[in-house]
């Protein structure tokens, strides 16, 4: 929590220290002077800092982000749908990295000095030296412009109506779209918890439980999966929450290439135009999502190892 | 013996004796180094890594000697036309851009940016990270609270929108981007660091040096700094990855220094240019070299992992 208000702090001085000033887009310098200065008071730009300060936590409490200079929208709604956008992708990219991850961590240490390990310790490190706007683009370069098999980019195909919420991201159009970005997401994010799970189940592996495991004649495979797989994961949702963290800010880039309507390709634009009750309230938002995300994480671990005991 | 013999020795001998102590130091680092780097050459992938950034140090450094054109100059053709779009070719190995300029050299110079990005950071976030999870292990209390908390802070800061945030903020220069990087990367390693002074502190030899009178201090960076030192290094191995990787991205959003050139500014480049469909050789080098030189990092960070954990070691 008090992370949450240091952070709104920081960014409240930081914005209002941004060069440019966004009201040249409202004031012309042809309006009279008291127009002017009604502008002014609208926005509530003409009281002092420390006033501005108390206004801005008091609307944050209450979900009211303003009104955004670009759009000329209330903040609120437009960064809602952005959301959601955002979380679909993200969250899709992280689950399937995570699985992948940690099945392919194990499958590494199972195959201990083999060339399957080298090669797989290789393949994973070097998609985690990519930068992601850089797959992506080779990606979109490979898949869609030159095979043609996915759209180049965006959420749906452009001048679509929905009526409702279900029927706009339930269809097959949707999914189409987020297969390429997904995959190259997930893909990015796979190497950390595939490193962390293999080294996770090479120090399980020497443990008594599993000795015991194969002494009774399990199936290697059984013994691997069905025994050191679950113990070994701990670490790996430990280190989730590192993950997380980059995986909003790898979101921006993903986003940016493929042209995915969220959080963080909104952000940087708000940034470029000089929105600041867009940039600042998405910076929020993002922000939030990681420390909620990070706290979920958290009780998620100590649900799932019962040595971990909260006060 | 007579008394001017025993004078002389007597004085001979304490210079002699403070000389071999002086530099005893010197010769431990030496010894370890040279363990360590036994360990750490049998592990393949970190020898190459280790080779593979030696070749881009060393490009970097003789980056204006190499690189065959000045990056910024529009080439032309024999027959006078602007070298423009143009594949790789044996003129030009890695193709040419929309305003003719040579790619291999915008690749060359720009190596002088990731390289010392990637190092300064590194070396940045080694001592800073190191010294708080130093100071935070040991002391514990209070101490140890506030300075996790401010970790945890940082922590709840999404990454990049943080760098992009820092940077249109402050001018779009190379060391407030390398500035923004550090602000965020030195939580990890502060956070490990500590975890492995927590367990050293228990250790027989540490409360030793405390009953031979040793001072807060002398204990910390004479006794408990060595023994995590090389774990500090594998972070520090890491951070100049993502250094390099934040670094490339903020350029490639546009917000890299203006003057320099980097490879991420030159995938931004043609990103503006809207050649990215067309131009399939001006994306794939300079993304390439980021691709090795991180990897090379990694390398080298998995391989010192080795050393800190031996049980990671092939048997």
């Amino acid at each position: 929590m008090i992370t949450l208000f240091v952070l709104t702090t920081i960014l409240f001085f930081m914005f209002r220290l941004l060069p440019g000033d966004p009201l040249t887009m409202y004031l012309d310098a042809a309006l009279p002077v008291e127009s002017q200065e009604m502008v002014l008071k609208q926005f509530g730009l003409d009281q002092p800092l420390s006033y501005q300060y108390l206004i801005y936590m008091k609307n944050i409490l209450q979900g009211e982000f303003g009104r955004s200079f670009y759009y000329r929208a209330p903040v609120a709604k437009i960064m809602g749908e952005r959301l959601i956008s955002t979380v679909l992708l993200m969250g899709i990219s992280i689950l399937m990295a995570f699985v992948m991850g940690v099945v392919s961590g194990t499958i590494m240490a199972w195959k201990r000095g083999t060339k399957f390990e080298i090669a797989g310790l290789i393949t994973g490190l070097t998609f985690k030296s990519a930068p992601e706007f850089w797959t992506s683009l080779m990606a979109l370069l490979v898949f869609s412009y030159t095979l043609g098999w996915f759209p180049i980019g965006g959420m749906h195909t452009p001048g679509q109506e929905f009526t409702s919420f279900a029927a706009k991201y339930f269809n097959l159009d949707f999914l189409h779209h987020l297969i390429l970005p997904s995959i190259v997401a997930a893909i990015f994010y796979m190497a950390t918890p595939m490193l962390i799970m293999r080294n996770s189940m090479l120090e399980v592996m020497t443990e008594d439980f599993v000795e015991m495991a194969r002494a009774k004649g399990l199936k290697e495979r059984t013994v691997m999966f069905r025994h050191a797989m679950r113990n070994a994961m701990l670490p790996v949702i430990t280190v989730l929450t590192l993950m997380i963290g980059f995986a909003v800010g790898g979101q921006v880039l993903i986003e940016t290439v493929f042209r995915w309507p969220g959080m963080g390709r909104e952000m940087v634009l708000a940034i470029q135009r000089h929105d600041y009750p867009m940039a600042q309230a998405s910076f929020f938002v993002l922000g939030v999502l990681v420390v909620s995300l990070n706290f979920i994480t958290d009780i998620l671990y100590g649900y799932l190892d019962p040595r971990v005991t909260y006060r | 013996m007579s008394p001017m013999q025993n004078q002389s020795t007597a004085i001979n001998a304490p210079a002699g004796a403070a000389r071999v102590r002086r530099f005893r130091w010197a010769r431990r680092i030496g010894r370890s180094a040279a363990d360590q780097f036994a360990i750490f050459k049998q592990n393949k992938l970190g020898m190459a890594g280790l080779v593979i950034l030696l070749f881009f140090i060393a490009l970097a450094v003789f980056a204006p000697y190499i690189a065959p054109h000045d990056p910024m100059e529009t080439l032309m053709n024999p027959d006078g036309t602007m070298a423009r779009m143009q594949p790789p070719s044996l003129d030009f190995p890695f193709g040419t851009d929309r305003m003719g300029r040579d790619i291999l050299s915008q690749v060359i110079i720009g190596s002088r940016v990731a390289v010392g990005v990637g190092v300064l950071c590194a070396i940045m976030v080694v001592i800073i990270g190191t010294n708080v999870g130093l100071i935070a292990g040991y002391f514990g209390g209070k101490v140890d609270d506030i300075l996790m908390r401010i970790t945890d802070i940082v922590y709840g800061i999404p990454f990049l929108p943080f760098a992009v945030i820092l940077v249109a903020l402050l001018d779009p220069g190379i060391f407030n981007i390398i500035l923004a990087i550090v602000l965020i990367t030195w939580r990890s390693t502060a956070r490990v660091v500590r975890a492995q002074v927590l367990t050293i502190k228990e250790r027989a030899f540490i409360e030793a040096a405390r009953v031979s009178g040793a001072g807060n201090f002398r204990i910390i960076y004479r006794h408990i700094m060595p023994n995590v030192l090389p774990l500090s290094f594998v972070y520090g191995a890491l951070s100049m990855g993502w250094a390099i990787l934040t670094e490339a991205s903020v350029s490639f959003l546009g917000y890299g220094d203006p003057l320099l050139m980097s490879w991420g500014k030159i995938i931004f480049m043609c990103y503006v240019a809207q050649a990215i469909m067309v131009a399939w050789w001006w994306v794939l080098a300079p993304g390439l070299a980021i691709v090795l030189l991180v990897l090379s990092g990694f390398f080298i960070g998995r391989a010192y992992e080795e050393i800190v954990n031996p049980r990671l070691r092939a048997r």
